[in-house]
């Protein structure tokens, strides 16, 4: 067997209308060599964590450029755990402030990319901390 | 029974979705689950659906989901999409128009790329749809682009096939695949509300009957269908032609449904083969470097290709004397 193939989902969770970030991060993530699952705009929670269970995948990426992302990133965190998933890493992107990040952090979420990161870097820190699951 | 295969049989959705992960990924092992899976299998229906990029096939899928759901069906969808040949990444994208079915525990998607032409896309696609099947799903449905063989291929394992076209599309049927018309066995003219429905429904007409070589008495006659998947206008009769073609498969005599099966059987069987040959083989080849080398001595023009292939396999895998 080769190496697994790393599967990522990237979601925009809530009302928020602005997935040109969220598109640019899946673009960048294909071009790294990941299959990423793209599930597009006004996704609930409930709806990400079941198309991530179904897709497999080894990471979900939540966009927020709205200002729910205290609500809903936690509660993404929340219902994979009530659904049993241990192993599916979360993180976020947005504009989210540094006093939230820190309660996201806490909540579980494994990291927080907030404008300016360089997409280079974003693409580096998920080949180093995300493993495809055996 | 081992416990995977009793999970999928119990519709246990992480079971299904880690095993075609595992399926794609080409874990050891994979393919005794696979074997075990194989007697619970047949039960569900495939369909295909194929087309050009940006007919709406996904659209069209969403909705027969939304009409199959309502009779109470259950569904699984795969849908392929390309790895892209530079990164061997991909954006699996076709989920989007199919999200609001997301919560729906009859409902089961899942979106596979193609993994290029090592990847085996046929060989995975069919054990996805074994796994689907024998998850007790009663529909399969299979979407595709259809552009390059092994799309025209994964079609072919469904027992009935959907061509989807857009209105002005009708000439440039002649330039899609070569094979592809001979496959179809329902026609969806979508976005039909668009000018020149009327014509590229007219052209197919005579395209299809241009194929076929004679016309039998009882043989099945594609019907071409105008549908507007976004307005849900259509896609009803669809379906209604789909259970058609099934009664047809089912009914007819002789047997063109065994005779269908057996072919589609036939073809499985050799691409199975020849799938696990030449992974197994290009593993070793791998493994020694032995590829490499004669990629190197090709390029270096120490070396035919036709001499490299003898050396590679007489050497390796004593296939060959």
């Amino acid at each position: 067997m080769k190496e697994r193939k790393l599967r990522v989902m990237v979601a925009k969770p809530g009302l928020d209308g602005h997935d040109r970030g969220a598109r640019i991060i899946a673009r960048a993530f294909r071009d790294a060599g990941f299959e990423v699952v793209y599930t597009g705009l006004h996704q609930t929670p409930e709806e990400i964590v079941h198309a991530a269970i179904q897709e497999d995948v080894d990471m979900i990426g939540l966009s927020s450029l709205a200002g729910a992302h205290m609500y809903l990133f936690p509660r993404v965190l929340e219902l994979l755990r009530e659904n049993g998933v241990e192993d599916v890493a979360v993180i976020g992107g947005g504009v989210i402030p540094d006093d939230d990040i820190t309660v996201l952090r806490e909540a579980g979420m494994k990291e927080i990319f907030t404008p300016g990161s360089n997409l280079d870097g974003i693409v580096q820190w998920v080949r180093e901390n995300i493993k495809p699951r055996s | 029974m081992s416990t995977a295969v009793e999970k999928v049989i119990a519709g246990d959705v992480r079971t299904v979705a880690r095993l075609i992960r595992d399926i794609d990924d080409r874990v050891p092992g994979v393919r005794e689950v696979l074997k075990e899976l194989y007697v619970h299998t047949g039960k569900a229906y495939v369909v295909g659906i194929t087309g050009a990029p940006g007919v709406g096939k996904s659209t069209l899928v969403d909705q027969m989901l939304n009409h199959l759901r309502k009779k109470g069906k259950t569904v699984g969808v795969l849908a392929v999409d390309p790895t892209s040949p530079f990164s061997g990444g991909a954006i699996l994208g076709d989920r989007i128009r199919m999200q609001r079915h997301s919560l729906d525990e009859g409902v089961f998607i899942r979106s596979m790329a193609t993994r290029g032409h090592f990847g085996g896309l046929t060989q995975s696609t069919r054990s996805a749809i074994d796994v689907l099947d024998a998850m007790g799903k009663d529909y399969v449905i299979v979407e595709t682009v259809g552009v390059g063989q092994d799309e025209v291929d994964i079609v072919k394992s469904a027992q009935t096939t959907v061509i989807v076209v857009i209105p002005g599309m009708g000439d440039d049927i002649q330039a899609i695949k070569a094979g592809i018309l001979e496959v179809g066995d329902i026609f969806v003219i979508n976005k039909a509300e668009r000018d020149g429905a009327d014509k590229t429904q007219h052209e197919l007409r005579q395209m299809i009957d241009m194929n076929q070589k004679k016309f039998e008495e009882g043989k099945w006659q594609p019907p071409i269908l105008k549908v507007e998947a976004v307005f849900d206008k259509g896609v009803e009769e669809l379906l209604v032609e789909i259970e058609k073609h099934r009664k047809y498969l089912l009914e007819s005599t002789p047997g063109i449904g065994l005779a269908k099966k057996k072919e589609r059987i036939r073809e499985e069987l050799a691409e199975m083969i020849k799938d696990r040959l030449f992974q197994e083989v290009l593993d070793r080849l791998d493994e020694s470097g032995d590829f490499e080398r004669a990629v190197d001595s090709i390029v270096a023009g120490e070396l035919d290709p036709y001499t490299a292939c003898d050396d590679v396999l007489s050497n390796k895998s004593g296939l060959l004397k």
